[in-house]
Order: structure tokens, then C-alpha cells, then sequence
């Protein structure tokens, strides 16, 4: 394996573990102030316990995510040196702002929230759930600027050396591929966040347990999912497919397998792309959508892979399609099972469709795999630029750490995070089973006694 | 003039860090031995729990600062330093993962393991950092396009081609792991009571000259390994006041603690803490990272610092999220300010059920009866109802108190 396929296979494992963490806390973070703002305006003890029981699983996710966050701002020193090199007079300014703007601000609240209580009034309480809402969206912000600039760089300068220089900081921030994909992104963490919420809800009401609190979890979920699976379609969603298409034709291309420049171009459903013939097999095609899809019209011609050369085709094509393929069947399952289940709780009756919670139930992996494909689409698609059109993968990456130095270490993060992955399912399968009730700890006073 | 700015506001950062996660480093050395019942580890952990995270942060803001500020300096030593930043890496996410996971499994074998990897990891981290402080002192074998790799060790000698471990730079590692156990030793007298206060009170004099011969030993091994260090302070002579500030804060933690007069103690250490890195950043100014393959290699200031525009707007935004931050960071430590209540407040980890606000626990005659105890024969009664064979789940029972 060459040191530059180690490099990338190494920051993407990190950030794609990495990444199971936010997207729940980000998510969980907007319905706790759900919970949270409900609770303050009835006085519901209940609406309270059910958010203090999201934030105990909040807790756990945002401990994961923050030991498993560290690593990545250095890896970009560590494995893409040369890349940082000339890119942190850009990008490492969104990195930067990261930690100033958005971790302090979060550890501050959380730290309020999870353990102030009691020292706090309620409105605080309240306030410190919003903070920490703000602080966890204000980090993806900076994130996605980061990213959006190495998709879309806008607003750059070259100075003699190399190095990339900020022209303006105000167009750095506001990159409308950032604004889309933010838009999108957050999204995406909020159907993270009420499918699991709604999961645990069919979970509890399947045991035949906590059905107050089921009933809490499943409305809440079952709404905030129907809301945010129909806005990653629809605008979010469309818009970033429409902006790719104009700024990285060949993404584009490959994400549909769309070989041919072709007028009125058909959406390929499923099928396998084929690099050597330049072909899709077996196909399930639907004529002229694609071409609607992005330009609004049956008749107009999409550019096809034909018209790109070939030094510049996504370097893992037929991962790139799958990738795509699968975020959005998935993102089709999503807002079909959101709009049965809101039709059942309209009509009073999810809370016993027995089928529902089952599907509901089963259905919380799947906006993970969904946000992850998501990742991966955006980030094949870009290859094999690192900063698009600008510098290629090849040319960044550390080319004085090895690539059995780089293996080496990979396989050390490898085993680390199977190691984390075990602890955090016990913990939350703990969570879980507890549930939000308050427990009576049972004390065998003889055992206190010490006898 | 702006790269004079941010080299030191990047100093600043890594005194930031070093002066608010060094202590709870150190607390982490520390609890390994200092603490004999179970009782008296929450007590260590929670002066550290709320805050720790938090301190932490400045790494990763130091870092994103170094990366914009100066992206050759960063590219070029992160790759270099690889193997130790990714041991770093993974001590930082052990040691993160066992303080805020250890309440969460109430079994004794459980907590004894993360608290041994708490301490262990908090240890080597305290090391790594001081290694790593004296690499970039003792300078590195960069290449012409300014890059380099090290091993961890080659002979133990600096020299042209050395390792990241030589004894120059386990010194450094040996310095940093005292500075900061006595930190956290001065941080643990502040924030806990009783005979924790006082174990802690009674650590500091060995500690205290353990560091005054290491400091020594460091200054004078750092004059021989680089003699250039001195240069600026010989064309600056007024900025002898650094070493004299080295010794004054030294004289100043002695002699407070031994007034009883922990919180002093502890603005000392910070200060020692300040005008050690002061001091290294200011022996190295304007080079930022030196080459053992000669001085024409030194990554400078001049040609690792960013565009002008970058650095003019960064100004902007830094100055003003640091105000925000700083507002939090006081926030926070305001709000935990005070001794850590022995008896009633054990660290809960973020997330903890069992000892959630909400646990409500079946009244007990005896400790209703220890309840009504005069102070001195209840707290006797708690330790001994801390000691020995209580499982550590009863110790939710504490929460009463």
C-alpha cells in the first residue's frame, strides 16, 4: 500500500468514528431544547426527566466525541504536512475559531447543565441546554467552512512561497457551498438525533415499560424526524446536488454514473459501474430525471465522465456511486416511514401499531450509515483534489512520515476505537435500561454497617 | 511586528494550557499515591472533574492558533514529532475516557483499572509535554524543504541526529513532571480538607526540591545543549528578569505553603510555570524551531508566519473570542469555586445514573443516627464506613451528606 492511501484510509477512519458522536449530539442538542423548553412552559416534571435522561446519553456521546475530536485537528499536521503547510493561512483559521469560539463555550454549559441543576433556576437550566445547543452547532459551522473551502476554495490568495493567504474573511465564512452543506449537515444530525429519540420511545412502548416517557420520546421523535427527513430532501439537498453539479462536474458524474454526456439524462436507480467498459450493469433507470433533478428541465445535457479527462475522474468511482446511492434510497426510506409514523400518531394510534415501533425501532442505524455515505460521498467526489482544482491528494500528504509508520499507527487507532466502540455500547445499553425514572437504590443497611 | 504578536500570543496559549491543565495533570500523577480511600478519589477527582475538559481546550486552540499563525511550523513538527504526538494522541484519549467513565460501573476492579490508567496516563503525558518543550530547545535535523522525522531515541545524545529521547530531553520530561505534580499537589491543598488537604500540603517539600535541583540542572544543560540561548537575553539584559522571576516564584511557593497560604502557592507555581515557558520561548525568539543540521535550516519566525491579511484578521476574531472564552473560563471556575465538599460531593462523571441528583435513596437508622453525631466522631464514623469491605456502591450513600 502506498503512504498515501495509508494517509487518507487514516484520517478517514478517524473521522468517520469520529463522526458517529456529533451527529448524535448535535441532533439531541435542538430536541433537548425541545424537551427542555416544553418542561419550562408546563412545569412538567415529566418533559424535565425525559431531558435530563437525553442529556445523560448526550453526556456519553459528547465525551466520545470529545476524546475522539482531538486527534483530528493534528492530523491534519501530522499525516497531511505539506497540505497544512500551505493551507493554514485559510483553513486553520476556521479551526482555530473552533476551539475559541465554539469548545469553551460548550464545556462552560455542559458542564452547567449535567451538573448545576440544582445550583441554577429553571430559566438557567434552560439557558445552559441552549448554550450547549449553540456551542455544538457553532463547532459543525466552523467545520463545514473548513471542509467547504477544500471542496469550493473562494476568497484565496497565493503568496510567493505557496502558501494560500485569506483574501476575505467575510466570503471565507459565507462560502455558499459551506452554507448548503451546513444547511444539509445539520440536518442530517437532526434525523440522527429523533430516530434515535424515537427508537428508544418504540423500544420502552415494545417492552411494554416507561410508556409515559415512550410516549414523550416517540412524539417528539416521530415530529422533529418528519421535519428534518423532508428538509435534507428538500431544499437542502437538492440545492447542494444542484451546486455540485455547476462546481464539480466530474463529482457529480460519478456520483450518478453518468458516463455519457447526455441530453435529457436518466436517473440510475441502482446498478454497478463499470470502469472498463464505461458503462452502468444492470441498470434500473428513470429517463430524463436527472437532467430535471438538476437543471429543472427533461431536455437539458448533463456532462457526462466522457468530458472530463481521465487524470481527473473521482479516483474510487464505483465507491463514490455507491456511497451516493445508498444516503439517498436511505433518505427515501426515511421520509416514508416519518410520514406513516406522524400519520399513526395523528390518528392516536403509533402508540400500538406493534409493525411501527418495530420499523421505528430497527431504523436507528440507518441515519448513521446515511451520514456517513453522505461524508463519503462529499469527500470521493472531490478527489483527487485535496483543494479543489487547486492541489491534488498526492501533493499533501506527510511525505516524511512512511507508510508503515502511517499503518502502524492507523491499526493502533483501529484497535483503540473497537476498544471505545464496546465501553460506549455498554454504557449507553445501561443508559437505556435505567431509563429516566429516578431509581430507589435498594441499601442493605447490615451491609452498610459493615457487618 | 505581527509575527512578533503572534509568537507570543501562541506563547500565551501554551502558557494557558501548561498553568490550567497542568494541575490537573498533576492531580492525576498524584492520586495514584496521595488518596487512601475511596471517599477521598472522588474528592481528588471532583477539584478536577468540572474543569478539566475545559482546560484542555487550549491545546486544541493553541494547536488551530499554530496552524494559521505559523502552518510551517505546525506542518513540519507535527509530521516530524509523529510517533510521540500519536502516542500523545491515544494517552490523551484514555486518560480523558477513564476520569469521566470510571462512576459509571460500580465495580471495584472497573474504577481500580481507570484510575491506574487515569494516573498513568496523566504521568506520561506531563513527560511527553516536557520531552517535547526540550526538543524544540535542543533543535532538530530538518531537511532543506524543512521537514524531518524523529525516532524516539537514537544514542541519548543531542547531537546532528538525535532521538526524541536523549538525556537532554528527559530532563526536560523529568522537569515538567515535577513542576506540574507539585502543581496539582499546591491545586489539591487548595480545593480539598482535612487529612487529604494536609498529605497534599506535606507532598510539596520533596517535590519542591526535587524541582528546585531539576530546574537548575534543566538551565544549565539547555545553556549547554544550545549556547545560543543566551543570546537574547545578553542583548536584552533587562530580560534577566525572567531567570529572576524563575527564582522568586520558586522562593515564593516555599514560603507560602509554609505560611498556609495555599491559594499564593498556587499563583506562585503558575508564575514558575509562566517564566519557564517565557523564558524557553524568549531563548528561542525569533527561531521557532532550530536545526541540528545548521542554523541556515532554522525554521524562523519570518518564514513560517502566515500572509498579513490572515494574521491582520485573525487579530480581530482572536482578541475577541479569547474575551468570550476567558468570560466562561471565569464563569466556570467561579461557580466551582470553594473547598470540594469531603463528604456530599463526589465527582459525578458526566452522565452518571447512579449518582444523578435524582437518586433517591431509602433512609438508614445508622446513618440517620451518624447524622446526629458531633462532627469530629461523625466524620470518623464516615471514614470508617469508607474503609475496607463497603463495596464501592454504597458509597452513593455520601450523596446524603
Amino acid at each position: 500500500m502506498t503512504a498515501e492511501l495509508i494517509h487518507r484510509l487514516h484520517f478517514a477512519f478517524t473521522i468517520t468514528f469520529q463522526y458517529l458522536f456529533p451527529q448524535l449530539t448535535m441532533g439531541l442538542a435542538l430536541l433537548i431544547v425541545v424537551l427542555k423548553s416544553v418542561a419550562l412552559k408546563t412545569g412538567s416534571e415529566q418533559w424535565d426527566r425525559a431531558a435530563r435522561f437525553w442529556g445523560r446519553i448526550f453526556a456519553i456521546n459528547f465525551v466520545f466525541g470529545v476524546v475522539t475530536g482531538i486527534p483530528m485537528e493534528f492530523e491534519f499536521g501530522t499525516n497531511w504536512a505539506r497540505f497544512a503547510r500551505l493551507s493554514g493561512g485559510v483553513i486553520g483559521q476556521p479551526l482555530a475559531m473552533e476551539g475559541v469560539f465554539s469548545f469553551f463555550l460548550e464545556s462552560a454549559f455542559l458542564g452547567l447543565f449535567l451538573y448545576g441543576e440544582k445550583r441554577i433556576s429553571k430559566l438557567m437550566h434552560w439557558f445552559s441546554a441552549v448554550m450547549v445547543f449553540v456551542g455544538s452547532w457553532v463547532s459543525g459551522f466552523f467545520i463545514i467552512v473548513t471542509d467547504a473551502w477544500m471542496q469550493h476554495p473562494v476568497a484565496y490568495d497565493r503568496l510567493p512561497n505557496g502558501q494560500f493567504e485569506v483574501l476575505s474573511f467575510w466570503q471565507l465564512l459565507t462560502n455558499p457551498w459551506g452554507l448548503l452543506q451546513y444547511a444539509h449537515n445539520m440536518t442530517g444530525a437532526v434525523v440522527t438525533g429523533s430516530f434515535v429519540m424515537a427508537a428508544v420511545g418504540a423500544f420502552y412502548l415494545l417492552e411494554g415499560q416507561r410508556e409515559q416517557y415512550a410516549r414523550i420520546f416517540l412524539k417528539v421523535g416521530v415530529i422533529a424526524g418528519l421535519v428534518a427527513s423532508i428538509l435534507i430532501i428538500f431544499p437542502t439537498g437538492d440545492l447542494h446536488g444542484k451546486f455540485v453539479a455547476h462546481n464539480q462536474p466530474a463529482a457529480i458524474a460519478g456520483m450518478e454514473g453518468l458516463f455519457h454526456s447526455e441530453a435529457g439524462a436518466g436517473l440510475v436507480l441502482m446498478g454497478q459501474p463499470n470502469e472498463e467498459t464505461g458503462q452502468i450493469d444492470n441498470p434500473i433507470v428513470v429517463n430524463d430525471a436527472l437532467s430535471f433533478l438538476i437543471y429543472g428541465t427533461t431536455k437539458a445535457e448533463v456532462k457526462g465522465l466522457d468530458q472530463i479527462p481521465r487524470d481527473q475522474w473521482p479516483t474510487a468511482l464505483p465507491l463514490l456511486f455507491y456511497a451516493y446511492h445508498i444516503m439517498a434510497g436511505l433518505g427515501t426510506w426515511f421520509v416514508l416511514l416519518m410520514i406513516v409514523s406522524a400519520f399513526l400518531l395523528w390518528r392516536k394510534q403509533l402508540f400500538t401499531a406493534r409493525w411501527a415501533l418495530w420499523a421505528l425501532l430497527l431504523s436507528f442505524p440507518l441515519p448513521y450509515i446515511a451520514n456517513t455515505a453522505g461524508w463519503m460521498t462529499a469527500e470521493l467526489g472531490r478527489q483527487p483534489w485535496l483543494i479543489y482544482g487547486l492541489m491534488r491528494t498526492s501533493e499533501g500528504y506527510s511525505n516524511t512520515v512512511s507508510a508503515s509508520n502511517g499503518l502502524f499507527t492507523l491499526l493502533g487507532f483501529m484497535g483503540l476505537y473497537a476498544l471505545l466502540g464496546l465501553l460506549f455500547t455498554v454504557l449507553i445499553y445501561r443508559e437505556i435500561s435505567n431509563g429516566p425514572e429516578p431509581k430507589n437504590t435498594p441499601v442493605e443497611p447490615m451491609r452498610v454497617a459493615g457487618q | 511586528m505581527m509575527g512578533f504578536i503572534w509568537f507570543w500570543l501562541v506563547a500565551v496559549m501554551i502558557v494557558g494550557y501548561v498553568v490550567l491543565d497542568g494541575f490537573d495533570l498533576g492531580v492525576g500523577v498524584l492520586h495514584l499515591f496521595l488518596v487512601r480511600t475511596e471517599a477521598e478519589r472522588r474528592a481528588t477527582l471532583a477539584s478536577i472533574g468540572p474543569v478539566w475538559d475545559g482546560n484542555e481546550v487550549w491545546l486544541l486552540a493553541g494547536g488551530g492558533t499554530l496552524y494559521f499563525a505559523f502552518p510551517l511550523l505546525y506542518a513540519s513538527a507535527f509530521s516530524g514529532f509523529y510517533l510521540p504526538l500519536m502516542i500523545v494522541l491515544w494517552l490523551l484519549i484514555l486518560r480523558g475516557i477513564s476520569i469521566e467513565l470510571r462512576n459509571h460501573i460500580d465495580v471495584g476492579v472497573w474504577r481500580a483499572l481507570l484510575d491506574g490508567v487515569f494516573g498513568l496516563a496523566s504521568a506520561l503525558l506531563t513527560i511527553f509535554f516536557g520531552a517535547a518543550l526540550a526538543n524544540v530547545l535542543r533543535g532538530v535535523p530538518l531537511n532543506a524543504d524543512g521537514y524531518f522525522f524523529l525516532p524516539l531515541w537514537t544514542n541519548w545524545q543531542p547531537g546532528l541526529h538525535p532521538g526524541i529521547l536523549d538525556w537532554y530531553t528527559v530532563i526536560g520530561g523529568l522537569v515538567a513532571l515535577v513542576a506540574l505534580t507539585l502543581h496539582g499537589a499546591l491545586w489539591l491543598t487548595i480545593k480539598t480538607s482535612g487529612d487529604l488537604a494536609q498529605r497534599a500540603r506535606r507532598m510539596v517539600t520533596p517535590l519542591w526540591l526535587a524541582l528546585a535541583a531539576l530546574t537548575a540542572v534543566s538551565l544549565a544543560a539547555t545553556i549547554i545543549v544550545r549556547p545560543a540561548s543566551l543570546n537574547n537575553y545578553f542583548n536584552y539584559p533587562a530580560t534577566f528578569i525572567v531567570p529572576v522571576g524563575v527564582i522568586a516564584s520558586m522562593a515564593g511557593i516555599w514560603l507560602l505553603n509554609r505560611n498556609a497560604q495555599p491559594v499564593k502557592a498556587f499563583l506562585s507555581s503558575c508564575l514558575y510555570l509562566f517564566f519557564m515557558l517565557a523564558g524557553a520561548c524568549w531563548g528561542l525568539y525569533p527561531t521557532l524551531l532550530p536545526a541540528t543540521t545548521g542554523a541556515d535550516r532554522d525554521i524562523t519566525l519570518s518564514r513560517a508566519i502566515s500572509g498579513p491579511h490572515t494574521l491582520a484578521v485573525g487579530l480581530i476574531w482572536w482578541g475577541f473570542g479569547m474575551v468570550l472564552a476567558i468570560g466562561y473560563i471565569v464563569f466556570v471556575y467561579a461557580k466551582f469555586r470553594g473547598k470540594v465538599d469531603m463528604h456530599a460531593d463526589g465527582h459525578r462523571a458526566l452522565g452518571t445514573t447512579r449518582l444523578s441528583d435524582e437518586t433517591e435513596i431509602q433512609p438508614l437508622p445508622q446513618l440517620q443516627m451518624l447524622s446526629l453525631c458531633p462532627c469530629s466522631s461523625r466524620n470518623a464514623s464516615i471514614d470508617l464506613l469508607q474503609s475496607g469491605e463497603l463495596t464501592s456502591r454504597y458509597f452513593v450513600l455520601q450523596e446524603l451528606y
